[in-house]
């Protein structure tokens, strides 16, 4: 592997997830030619996903709706079990680990969800909510301790400790997002996973989370994994990023670089669908036909129906990452043979 | 700030919270809501202060006297001033037998619905927080039982009972047996309903949230996901006690419910009605109409309830 693994935190390899979509047993029953078989039919949302997370970084995961980026996430924080390969945490593997066993883990990472409105239990108040997991992952420490923790993380986001003993319904959105933080910050976490945690926000409030965020990084030492379809929220938070399509990786690449000179096709469409002041004629590179879907994936590389560069290797064999001249990763065979 | 200062503000806007609330609201203007919630009262504080509001104590064989029996309300031309709502064949005063009989019927009614909840609300709980093959396992057991009429159940059950272990054992146990009976065989409808708000629940990311905090699956189920199904609970809740008292009283009224020693209100129903046709009609009656009074604002009230946290109706 090309990144030096002392650095690595998290550490993701060959992760597939599939999902079954043919029902229980009786549903999978099909009866063809004179004989019942079974039939089964399977979503692939990730395919072979290989990703380190450095310590310090905050690594954006982009890629559009339905490519995996959300199930990598669940995967790794362990809501959802791989299908196939690992997951490591601190070179120690977490996705086959006991409640028990994980149970460290669990104190270091933390993840931020999608919708406020429904990331905080209804029937708790603030209080109750950020001051469950202090207990429970500090059960020697008196109530004194544990509410002096809690008007801390309320603090270090903005919220008012004196509203602790509200309920979220009389929150805004991006005040119960910033509640949520709170939550995943009370537990002193390393690693935080942030599922696309400021798309359900208005424009105006999506700022001051993402800086709230990034305050919280510089001042606890904090790893992210962000996960987003919002380019332009990548320039202004990450340090690397990962372009995700149906479920494989692209390209990985620090964001400079991938906003600079993009090497993948697809992560050149991608940026160049990024509007521009400057624009007088936008020169977006336009993609034909759709994503396939995930139940029948294209053979060899996923993206060769639609790609311009796309030849017979393309069709046949899965390309694997390489590292470029630029120091980016690229999962193309155009690129590796020179053709781009 | 001190601790005492925030239960404090704590209480007060919980109280606040309660007068603000659509659910004050709605009770605020709805009439009936209000009268059945007071009727309804008023027969909870008469069950649980029977003994000091009725004048006799109908199961002390001692106070009774047979020469008393079956005399007419005290505004007949027979009636007898001392028995205001008249007496029963033996004898006993019926409106101090009415409001122990009450007694009886609620108390048989409200805890055969706790048992019901709590089998209900854990095997709801469960099938739908682990899913897959416990799940099917659980509801089909769920089907099974209702594919059975509680009646059907509850009189072989009883039958049984009675024929095995003689009249004698099955009068002293008689009100457990009832509540086991009723209990057990209506658990698939708290199953059914709490499985299904499970079900809804457990895919928001609250949910997600707990898990990836690490709390044991027993946590998540009973501090977060259970105090948000509660709605439909408290719903089907005061329509299963109604439910709960009239099978208790048709239990009672076959001869399989409360002995006539420790008369529950359809038990009374019963032993009056081999007096009917002689013209001791308030035997039967009275206690019939204090049934129909119970369990028709029960039935309101839950009606009531039901429109009020149902978010079909109100977005809150």
């Amino acid at each position: 592997m090309i990144v030096q693994l002392n650095e690595s935190l998290l550490q993701i390899r060959d992760l597939y997830k599939r999902f079954s979509i043919s029902g229980d047993f009786l549903d999978q029953l099909r009866f063809e030619g004179g004989k019942i078989k079974r039939h089964q039919e399977h979503v692939h949302a990730i395919n072979g996903v290989n990703l380190d997370i450095l310590k310090g970084e905050a690594l954006c995961v982009v890629g559009e709706s339905g490519c995996g980026k959300s199930t990598v996430a669940r995967t790794v924080m362990g809501l959802l079990n791989p299908s196939s390969g690992s997951i490591s945490y601190e070179g120690q593997r977490i996705d086959n680990m006991s409640g028990k066993a994980l149970m460290p883990y669990r104190k270091k990472m933390q993840m931020i969800f999608q919708n406020p409105y429904a990331s905080l239990n209804p029937r708790m108040t603030v209080s109750e909510t950020l001051a469950e997991p202090v207990q429970f992952h500090n059960p020697k420490w008196s109530g004194a301790e544990v509410r002096d923790k809690v008007h801390e993380v309320m603090f270090s986001v903005g919220v008012d400790p004196s509203w602790g003993v509200r309920f979220p319904h009389e929150f805004s959105g991006g005040q119960r997002q910033r509640i949520s933080i709170a939550r995943a910050l009370a537990v002193d976490p390393e690693f935080i996973v942030a599922d696309e945690p400021i798309s359900a926000l208005d424009v105006s409030i999506q700022a001051q989370v993402l800086n709230l965020m990034m305050d919280a990084q510089e001042q606890r030492d904090l790893t992210y994994m962000f996960i987003t379809h919002d380019l332009s929220v990548v320039e202004h938070f990450g340090t690397r990023v990962a372009v995700m399509y149906l479920g494989t990786l692209c390209e990985l690449g620090t964001s400079e670089q991938l906003f600079d000179s993009p090497r993948h096709p697809y992560t050149q469409a991608l940026m160049s669908a990024i509007p521009k002041l400057a624009d007088d004629r936008p020169n977006h590179i336009k993609l034909q036909g759709e994503v396939p879907t995930p139940v029948n994936l294209p053979s060899g590389c996923v993206f060769h129906g639609r790609c311009p560069y796309a030849d017979d290797r393309c069709k046949q064999e899965i390309p694997q990452l390489i590292v470029t001249d630029s120091g980016t990763q690229v999962a193309c065979h155009a690129v590796e043979e020179g053709r781009i | 700030m001190n601790m005492t200062a925030i239960v404090e503000e704590q209480t007060v806007s919980n109280w606040q919270r309660f007068r603000q609330s659509h659910f004050w609201h709605s009770f605020c203007i709805d009439k009936v809501a209000q009268i059945s919630f007071l009727v309804f009262v008023a027969y909870v504080i008469a069950a649980l202060l029977a003994p000091l509001m009725a004048p006799f104590d109908p199961y002390d064989p001692g106070s009774i006297d047979i020469m008393n029996s079956e005399l007419p309300p005290s505004w007949q031309e027979e009636g007898d001033a001392t028995f205001w709502l008249g007496t029963d064949a033996q004898g006993r005063d019926l409106w101090s037998t009415i409001l122990y009989g009450t007694r009886v019927s609620l108390m048989i009614g409200i805890c055969a619905v706790m048992l019901q909840a709590f089998l209900g609300i854990c095997i709801g709980l469960v099938a739908g927080y682990v899913g897959g093959k416990v799940d099917s396992l659980l509801m089909r057991l769920a089907d099974v039982q209702l594919s059975f009429s509680t009646m059907m159940v509850a009189i072989i059950v009883l039958a049984v009972f009675q024929a095995t272990f003689g009249t004698q054992l099955y009068q002293e146990l008689a009100m457990v047996m009832l509540i086991l009976v009723i209990g057990i065989a209506e658990w698939p409808q708290y199953a059914r309903t709490v499985r299904a708000s499970v079900l809804a629940e457990k895919e928001k990311e609250y949910v997600d949230a707990a898990r990836v905090m690490g709390l044991r699956a027993p946590r998540i189920m009973f501090r977060h996901i259970l105090p948000n199904t509660l709605s439909p609970i408290l719903v089907i809740s005061t329509v299963q006690v109604a439910n709960a008292i009239i099978s208790e009283a048709a239990l009672s009224f076959l001869g399989l419910g409360m002995p006539v020693s420790q008369p529950s209100l359809g038990s009374l129903i019963s032993s009056g009605f081999e007096y009917i046709f002689s013209g001791s009609w308030w035997i039967t009656v009275i206690p019939g109409l204090v049934l129909i009074v119970l369990v028709l604002v029960m039935n309101l009230l839950g009606d009531w309830l039901r429109d009020v946290l149902n978010p079909k109706l109100y977005k809150g």
